[in-house]
């Protein structure tokens, strides 16, 4: 037995009798004929005739799609000035007919996106609004931060230290295989390339030199910040974020604590301890990539290479790069819960605000690796 | 969608036509089985209610119908057509002629409320915007819901209002069979009267058939035709309320005859 049946297709006739025009209805007026239904209409021109008979005996099939469209031509129809009677409507069909006739949706307006010069400028200054409001937010969020710090002073018990240990685990411990595998590569490659460069003017020696100070000032702690915005960043976004959708963060505040306390700062501090051990982990692997390929492309033996190594950097070189650490740290942690309690009711808006999270605290590290290299320089180190 | 050659059904009037049909269906999730051999029936046009404890497999029973949970014995036909054998034409077939009701709405929230309504339709059918626009206000307006709650987007609507957009959109496609997962769950006592009346409404102007999870007395006793009662991983029993009122099981016995029950029975005599 199967209920399925076949769909006859719609069809639709007109004739005139004097003053009064007939429109036969016939067929399957259901959903999956939509198209050929609305084609049938359009093609009937309501014309101006005193009394016009829907007659819907030859209806096989009705669903409120159909039902509708017929209950739509009819109100072309009256709004020409035409009587509309309906014969031969089916028993079955009545409650159905009667359902759709008590409902009014309002007249259909397509809608109209406009472009303007006007949108352009209103886009940029909601864009300014919006630059506002993230500053304002980041200062809202370091000043609640210096008010649990300063209660923590008081009452170092109020600090959670099993929050800030999980979170560590999981910013810090989980990401030292990748950053240091990251390290590893990035020594390796700046090596061989410099390497081969200094190697046409004899002084393939210097190759130590090129590499420890880049990787120890600049480029490991700025790889790692990068990674970790990545990594961290992100899933603290996403984390806060799924939160506040769940309506966990209102649980929070109703049994009287504080959000920044409770989510923000454990995450904080242990993404501003683990970045500079993170970034020491991707000085040393960095090193040791560049050690084993100077070794085998440029024939520059170990003991050589830490000798030279010894010679081209001091501690300072290696302070240069880590101070920076916990600062960059800071801010990947502040944007992403920043973005991570802006984030709304849809899932669009949370994948929206990771990506943000993401995207502006690798360029707030760049703009801030930048404005250290101009300190560093007036300072004279 | 009625079809020629039929008669339309009066209330209390059963169809001897099954829209779904359970043989034998067993799920079992590791090595504890869920359902073990459980038979069922919807009659077309019918309200059947579905009750069982917390816990007994009864949104299990429906996500395996929809094929969402995979089982491991048994038959499920629905339209007269084995799941398991239609080819994914068919499969696409069947799929359009049902809607189905999630217990959380299950609404997406990156679209509005009439964007949401017109997946469905945008998917499946051959339609222009203004028809499509025109029926998701008319299906807004069906389930009871402003014409302003078109633009919205789910977070901004009440936990009722999520119900019915809900419905709305299970109803897109004029479905034949609509399954809804506890509709009156988390509503006021007025919101779900309204919304059982809805339900029944609809019932009798599109001739849906209705497979309702529920816990809600006041559904069974108003608007159920049957009930299907689950437990020790089979149907226990099917019946009218009055035949579960005469029930020795345990269990249906203090469902249906427990101090909550006997205080709305009453209410129903005076």
């Amino acid at each position: 037995m199967t209920i399925q049946a076949a769909r006859p297709a719609p069809t639709l006739t007109t004739s005139m009798g004097g003053e009064r025009m007939t429109v036969a209805i016939g067929g399957g007026w259901t959903i999956h004929a939509s198209r050929e239904m609305e084609d049938l209409l359009i093609a009937l021109k309501p014309g101006v005739s005193g009394f016009v008979t829907i007659d819907m005996s030859g209806v096989t099939h009705l669903d409120t799609a159909g039902a509708w469209l017929i209950h739509r031509l009819q109100g072309d129809f009256e709004f020409k000035g035409s009587r509309v009677e309906f014969v031969g409507l089916s028993d079955k069909f009545k409650s159905l007919v009667g359902e759709i006739e008590s409902h009014h949706p309002p007249t259909w307006k397509p809608r109209i996106r406009g472009r303007s010069i006007m949108g352009l400028l209103e886009a940029t200054g909601r864009q300014m609004v919006e630059i506002g409001k993230d500053v304002v937010a980041v200062c809202h969020i370091v000043g609640s931060l210096a008010v649990v710090l300063s209660g923590i002073l008081v009452n170092p018990r109020r600090l959670r230290g099993i929050s800030v240990a999980v979170q560590f685990d999981r910013s810090c411990i989980g990401a030292v295989p990748i950053v240091a595998l990251m390290s590893f590569l990035i020594g390796g490659i700046i090596s061989q390339q410099g390497g081969f460069y200094l190697r046409t003017f004899g002084a393939d020696l210097y190759v130590v030199d090129l590499a420890g100070v880049l990787v120890l000032r600049e480029i490991g702690v700025l790889l790692t910040a990068i990674m970790v915005a990545g990594r961290s960043g992100s899933a603290f976004t996403a984390e806060l974020g799924s939160m506040k959708m769940r309506e966990e963060m209102d649980a929070l505040h109703v049994i009287g604590l504080r959000v920044t306390e409770v989510l923000i700062l454990p995450r904080l501090l242990a993404l501003m301890i683990a970045l500079p051990i993170l970034a020491f982990i991707a000085d040393l692997s960095a090193l040791f990539g560049s050690g084993l390929v100077t070794w085998a492309y440029l024939d520059i033996p170990p003991q050589i290479f830490m000798q030279r190594l010894n010679e081209a950097v001091t501690l300072e070189t290696l302070w240069v790069g880590l101070l920076k650490a916990p600062f960059m740290a800071m801010i990947i942690g502040l944007i992403a819960c920043v973005e991570g309690l802006k984030v709304s009711g849809s899932a669009e808006s949370l994948g929206l605000h990771t990506t943000l999270s993401v995207v502006k605290a690798i360029f707030m590290v760049i703009v801030v690796d930048g404005l250290f290299a101009i300190f560093f320089a007036s300072v004279g180190i | 969608m009625r079809e020629a050659g039929e008669q339309a059904l009066k209330p209390g009037q059963r169809s001897e036509i099954e829209v779904l049909k359970a043989r034998g269906v067993t799920v079992g999730f590791g090595d504890k089985l869920v359902l073990e051999n459980l038979d069922l029936d919807v009659y077309r046009s019918e309200i059947l209610g579905f009750v069982g404890g917390s816990g007994t497999g009864k949104s299990v029973l429906m996500r395996a119908i929809l094929g969402l949970v995979e089982k491991r014995a048994g038959k499920i036909e629905v339209f007269g057509e084995d799941l398991d054998k239609t080819s994914p034409e068919e499969r696409a077939g069947i799929e359009r002629r049902w809607g189905v009701l999630f217990q959380q709405g299950a609404l997406f929230s990156s679209l509005n409320v009439r964007q949401n309504i017109q997946v469905p339709m945008r998917e499946h059918m051959n339609m222009s915007q203004r028809l499509m626009d025109e029926m998701a206000l008319l299906k807004l307006e069906m389930v009871g819901l402003p014409r302003d709650a078109a633009e919205k987007a789910p977070s901004e609507l009440s936990g009722g209002m999520i119900k019915r957009a809900s419905l709305a959109r299970a109803l897109a496609l004029d479905p034949d069979l609509v399954f809804l997962d506890e509709p009156t769950s988390g509503l006021d006592p007025i919101g779900a009267a309204a919304f059982d009346d809805l339900i029944k409404r609809l019932r009798d102007a599109l001739g849906l058939t209705v497979y309702m999870v529920t816990h809600d007395l006041d559904s069974l006793h108003s608007i159920c035709d049957r009930i299907a009662v689950l437990g020790e991983r089979r149907v226990l029993v099917t019946g009218t309320i009055d035949e579960m009122m005469q029930v020795d099981h345990p269990w249906v016995k203090a469902y249906f005859r427990g101090e909550r029950a006997l205080r709305r029975a009453e209410q129903d005599e005076v």
